[in-house]
């Protein structure tokens, strides 16, 4: 870091240091403001700066816009059931930001997070902050995880990630194998062959769902039926809930299914997951007809629990009836390699999921597989400090903005609490002997 | 599942106890699988099964188990075991059809009875050098369940795709493994 720069900025204290100002931070500040604790929300850029700048563009939000919920804040307009482009959202968020006076700094970076006596001290690149409680809401979706193997590809196949890529036009002509088939690879797939070039998805495990069912958006049934409101501490397996990958959705105004039968309809071409690259040649799974049979199965499962709903809440007359789709189709014998050599395929994109970036947390808070060992929401290992906007973090909407509220709801009540204990039992330490080093 | 009435002879609370004991020290998951094999004769050759390691220590397993391998007749083989191959298939179906039955025991589906039939097809052009762009291996595994069951056939079909889902043998044959052979 610079070493030019000669001011370092007193050290601030505030009570609770919020770090990320997108939905789910902005959830929080408003419950705390409810509740009274004084706190900040660092924001490396812009309020909902991953909206504005890690989406392709023309994502829309994959929720209807009746759906995007936060504390005191709703949808007002006319289409309720339409989806929000990117830069929709990004307003929507900080309207909020605005409309709650949320104490936000942006151009803040956290470079460092610390434990210092009984709370925490967070450095960034703007000074250094001190505060007894802190709230992780920098996301769940930082880094594109790229698979290992992908060191292995020939140097004349060129790479992007899900979030590095943009549009279509960013591609030399030529074909284009997406990896992974959850709600960035299906949209993407789509939109690259639209551009007339040749796509191959290679699918791995999948969670099929469509837009519309019996005339009500997926969401809506979801929402209604509490499917979305089932709590981490009610589900069989709580591990796997939050490793399910994301539904196969895409927000387009006609609200239209983009399963891997629309897709195929459209010419992409489907394969199993990518397991090796070897010698040039991309192998893949022989398993893509028992993945598909998986999701198949598991969306008639979801479909079955929506119409025992409608039955027993009398809208069975009120909506279409009850429909099966199609199960989806797989050729007899899918290729089980491509040479990646041979120039049939040009560009491979990696839709193979996300993952949060705590490069800056120095608390030891995560487990053997990076990721933050919490309760529902309240860090196991580090007493003051919350995580918010992770996938099931406390129920299965915690994903979503929808469900940023009733999380920020109950993750404040817990730090408010923990906050009247600690202040009964000590004396705030003030002196602290070591500070954090601007420059790390 | 103290309460279960379900009895497929799978005890699943030692599974789910082992599963939980092992997040705790995912080290001692570590296991190793051994077999050893002798030339008999022609392509006759008897392979043994008895040692493996796992849970931070090596076992064995009751008894040494042997399995002969040959081939047909029509191979000029004098027929003395079945062939590899088959007993690969026997190795995907006996995985499957345990994973069916603990599958069947956690969701609580009591199994009457599970059979399957596997068919691989070849070519065996690729065995015999004929032509290189025949592969040696299967062209495909087309594996058929009947099975009887206290269930409705989409509950049935998912427990078989559960256990595709969670079985070795299946991972092992639909995804590419590195193999070192070497000679001492």
């Amino acid at each position: 870091m610079g070493s030019g720069r000669m001011a370092t900025p007193a050290t601030r204290s505030t009570t609770t240091v919020v770090i990320g100002a997108g939905h789910a931070g902005l959830a929080m500040s408003w419950w705390l403001a409810q509740r009274s604790i004084e706190h900040v929300l660092l924001e490396r850029g812009e309020v909902a700066n991953s909206w504005s700048s890690e989406r392709w563009d023309s994502l829309r939000l994959l929720t209807p816009n009746w759906q995007s919920r936060l504390p005191g804040y709703g949808y007002e307009g006319e289409q309720p059931d339409a989806f929000r482009t990117m830069a929709q959202t990004v307003a929507f968020i900080q309207r909020y930001a605005e409309l709650i006076a949320a104490p936000v700094k942006t151009h803040t970076k956290v470079t460092l997070v610390r434990r210092s006596g009984s709370g925490y001290e967070v450095a960034t690149e703007q000074g250094n902050w001190r505060c007894r409680t802190l709230v992780l809401a920098s996301g769940a979706c930082n880094i594109a995880q790229v698979p290992a193997l992908a060191q292995g590809l020939p140097s004349a196949i060129s790479t992007l990630t899900a979030m590095q890529y943009r549009n279509a036009d960013q591609l030399q002509s030529g074909g284009v194998l997406v990896v992974g088939a959850s709600a960035s690879g299906t949209q993407i797939a789509e939109e690259i062959q639209r551009s007339g070039r040749p796509v191959t998805l290679a699918v791995g495990e999948h969670v099929r769902v469509p837009r519309v069912y019996r005339g009500k958006d997926i969401q809506w049934w979801m929402d209604a039926a509490g499917v979305l409101d089932e709590r981490y501490d009610e589900v069989d397996d709580i591990v796997r809930a939050r490793n399910v990958p994301s539904l196969q959705l895409a927000g387009s105004p006609e609200r239209r299914t983009l399963d891997l039968n629309a897709l195929t309809r459209m010419g992409v071409k489907l394969i199993g997951r990518l397991a090796a690259i070897h010698e040039g040649k991309a192998q893949f799974s022989g398993s893509l007809r028992n993945q598909c049979a998986l999701a198949d199965l598991k969306m008639n499962r979801l479909l079955d629990t929506i119409d025992q709903w409608a039955s027993e809440n009398g809208l069975d007359d009120k909506v279409s009836a009850p429909q099966r789709f199609e199960p989806t189709a797989v050729e007899a014998s899918p290729p089980l390699a491509i040479d990646l050599t041979r120039g049939e395929i040009k560009t491979i994109i990696w839709a193979s999921g996300f993952r949060p970036d705590y490069s800056w947390l120095e608390v030891p808070v995560l487990d053997r597989k990076g990721r933050v060992r919490h309760d529902g929401g309240v860090v196991v290992d580090a007493p003051g400090m919350y995580l918010m906007g992770m996938p099931f973090l406390r129920r299965r909407k915690s994903s979503l903005i929808d469900g940023a509220g009733d999380d920020a709801r109950d993750l404040s009540a817990h730090l408010a609490s923990y906050l009247s204990h600690q202040g009964r039992d000590a004396v705030v330490s003030r002196a602290h002997s070591r500070g954090i080093p601007t420059s790390p | 599942m103290a309460t279960s009435k379900v009895e497929n002879g799978v005890n699943v609370d030692a599974l789910l106890g082992a599963r939980e004991a092992l997040s705790k020290a995912p080290q001692a998951a570590k296991f190793q699988w051994r077999a050893t094999c002798k030339w008999i004769n022609g392509t006759h050759s008897r392979s043994t099964v008895e040692g493996f390691y796992g849970l931070g220590e090596e076992h064995k397993h009751k008894t040494e188990f042997s399995f002969d391998a040959d081939h047909p007749e029509i191979f000029a083989s004098e027929d003395k075991g079945a062939t590899p191959v088959e007993l690969v298939l026997a190795g995907l179906a006996s995985c499957l059809t345990a994973g069916i039955a603990s599958v069947a025991q956690l969701r609580e589906i009591q199994l009457r009875s599970v059979s399957a039939t596997l068919e691989g097809g070849m070519d065996i052009q690729g065995i015999l050098g004929m032509d290189s762009e025949v592969r040696n291996g299967f062209e495909g595994i087309k594996v058929t369940y009947d099975i009887d069951a206290d269930a409705s056939p989409d509950d049935i079909k998912a427990l078989v795709a559960q256990s595709q889902k969670r079985s070795a043998v299946y991972d092992i044959i639909t995804n590419p493994t590195n193999v070192t052979v070497e000679v001492k």
